[in-house]
């Protein structure tokens, strides 16, 4: 486990002084996070580091998972995909067995939440835990991860009323935050440098994945690591690289993708992803399990180029920790992407699978470029996107809720 | 508390924003108009100045959001090089820099039959911000201090008080000037070089930087004079 001051000889000594001092108003309150998922998913893994943190700088701070049947995860899984705007049709009694599912969460976890000072629920899947509360006494915040900047509406309204009485809300970016009844909070994800998936690696393990994967290091190699899900759009991925291999025949590509317990779409997506890779020997399709994150590091470092072309992205983790590792990102024009992909510094932006291909060839014919690209995409991470500044904005949303929403909180 | 020459300490602190979604959204400059008069005033703090905190690339093309989108999404570059030239600290009050900023987006508004339109996902979305200042470890009592304790206060603690100070302090000058200033004119030279630097052009690590070099700079000459 990662403690506070191991990130200070990335960050510099300056970021963890300040959390610290943010941190100290806050000691001893109790701090409830509540997801769906303890593995697999960007919130998950950001939960595993950020909890650890909060305890280490003196708050205390609990994580904990609600359960349901597959039933819960159909219709979670739905709610995911109309909240990024996909028209879905929920039967009613999978909504019925979604409610049903919160409340006997609810009494499970009702000695916790009830008394915790501030309660963070991501997501939709526990939302109306909160309905099932009466009784609690402290803060409750919404943490949305999911681009809902065009929900499909009869979805949106379903989900509304069970975030109407939290205390506020958090949203990656202020596109995506929808109206409701009190403040909404603009909080971008983040990575963790120290992690198995960021963390430097020697270079015998990324010599490996080479031979473990049949990859041929003398040629290029474009990757994609994302979920098999439509928004991510892996088969305009692979219609990418064939328009650019047609002007780069050395060209590979690998699609590396996991599954997450609350997923279970993705063999659908998998499927057509096979037919479009149409046994290509350069196209590697790997299903990875949740943890192998030290893989997933070792394939984007092996990389010239990482793409995510996402039709829609929440924030876009992968884009961030592609960057970490200095390669040039080119990703859909959507969502948090937009973000970090800084045209013509960090990466370029792309709407199609040729736009995509017109940027591969681009970058591996201009290799210095190439270079410089990822160099500024890698400090462009470190100034922004990594956990410390996550956690640091954590904090201050606690003081600032602390003292009743003031424009101005002087702690000196 | 003074030190034994009778002279206040300088104490670093340090801030964070939170960042606030209003929910307000604009389209077109008419649409932005009619949203500044009536958000709260953190909002123009936060288009203005807490930007700066936020992610960005390389230096600013703008010192404030109104005019990077009136130039970006409605690619109307008349209004955002007359929104670029407002100097946030030159008006007394964040309702007098609200009011200047519609005065000019009203100006062009009557210049122009047709308005322009951004995408949709290219309107822009007003924030409000909160501000929370906190202390730092860093105190310092002679000025000889600054080269030495400037690279290692974070960029935010520079924010506070080289940016922000210029709104909250009654002459709207930045922190550092205003205690050089109580020094009884020791330092004349210095705060002239410091009226001089014009931190909206800049990123923070930047501007850090540049004030580094800057006190080493004079430091090391007063230094160097008083010897001979």
């Amino acid at each position: 486990m990662q403690r506070i001051d191991d990130y200070a000889k990335i960050t510099g000594r300056d970021v963890i002084e300040q959390l610290r001092q943010l941190a100290v108003p806050l000691r001893g309150m109790k701090v409830v996070h509540v997801n769906s998922t303890r593995m697999g998913g960007g919130v998950a893994e950001i939960l595993h580091k950020l909890v650890p943190l909060m305890n280490e700088l003196g708050l205390d701070t609990r994580w904990e998972v609600i359960e349901g049947n597959s039933d819960f995860y159909q219709c979670t899984k739905s709610f995911h995909n109309g909240l990024q705007g996909n028209q879905v049709v929920i039967p009613e009694a999978l909504l019925r067995n979604f409610e049903e599912t919160n409340r006997e969460n609810a009494e499970k976890l009702r000695p916790v939440l009830e008394n915790a000072d501030i309660v963070f629920i991501h997501d939709p899947q526990p939302a109306p835990l909160l309905r099932y509360m009466p009784d609690r006494k402290g803060t409750w915040i919404w943490r949305c991860h999911i681009d809902v900047s065009r929900p499909y509406r009869p979805v949106w309204k379903y989900l509304q009323p069970f975030l109407f009485d939290y205390d506020a809300s958090i949203w990656s970016l202020s596109d995506f935050a929808q109206p409701l009844p009190h403040p909404q909070y603009l909080v971008p994800p983040s990575i963790d440098p120290l992690s198995d998936k960021n963390i430097d690696l020697p270079e015998s393990e990324i010599r490996d994945v080479y031979s473990r994967f049949d990859i041929d290091p003398e040629r290029p190699l474009i990757t994609q690591v994302s979920r098999y899900d439509r928004f991510k759009d892996p088969v305009g991925v692979i219609h990418g690289y064939r328009n650019a291999k047609r002007f780069l025949p050395g060209l590979q590509l690998v699609l590396a993708g996991g599954g997450a317990s609350d997923d279970p779409e993705g063999e659908a997506v998998l499927n057509e992803v096979y037919d479009a890779a149409n046994n290509d020997p350069d196209v590697k399709i790997l299903l990875l399990p949740s943890d192998a994150h030290r893989t997933i590091n070792a394939l984007q470092r092996a990389s010239d180029i990482i793409l995510q072309k996402s039709t829609r992205e929440g924030f876009g983790l992968t884009v961030t920790e592609a960057m970490w590792k200095a390669r040039p990102v080119i990703g859909g024009n959507t969502g948090g992407i937009r973000l970090q992909v800084i045209n013509h510094h960090t990466g370029f932006l792309v709407s199609t699978p040729e736009g995509a291909a017109l940027r591969t060839r681009y970058l591996l014919n201009h290799r210095d470029i190439l270079t410089t690209m990822g160099q500024k995409a890698k400090q462009f991470v470190r100034d922004h996107f990594l956990l410390t500044r996550h956690l640091g904005e954590y904090l201050t949303l606690m003081v600032v809720l602390k003292h009743n929403h003031a424009d101005r909180v002087e702690l000196v | 508390m003074k030190n034994e020459t009778g002279r206040e300490p300088f104490a670093f602190k340090d801030c964070t924003l939170a960042a606030i979604a209003t929910g307000k959204r604009a389209q077109n400059l008419r649409e932005l108009r009619d949203h500044l008069m009536h958000v709260d005033t953190g909002c123009i703090y936060y288009h203005f100045w807490g930007g700066r905190l936020r992610p960005q690339f390389d230096e600013p093309e703008f010192n404030n959001d109104f005019a990077a989108w009136c130039k970006h999404a409605l690619r109307d570059d008349i209004v955002a090089e007359r929104l670029s030239v407002v100097d946030p600290t030159g008006f007394a009050s964040m309702e007098d820099l609200r009011n200047e900023v519609i005065e000019i987006l009203e100006e062009r508004l009557y210049e122009r039959e047709f308005i322009p339109w951004a995408k949709t996902d290219e309107q822009f979305s007003l924030i409000r911000s909160q501000i929370v200042v906190f202390a730092t470890p860093h105190t310092i009592s002679e000025p000889e201090q600054l080269p030495e304790i400037i690279p290692h206060v974070s960029t935010s603690s520079i924010f506070y008080h080289f940016i922000d100070a210029r709104r909250r302090t009654p002459d709207r000058k930045d922190d550092f000037s205003t205690w050089l200033e109580g020094l009884n004119g020791k330092h004349a030279k210095l705060l002239a070089r410091l009226a001089d630097v014009d931190p909206y052009f800049v990123t923070l690590s930047d501007l850090r930087g540049q004030l580094t070099g800057l006190f080493t700079e004079y430091f090391a000459h007063e230094h160097t004079e008083g010897r001979l």
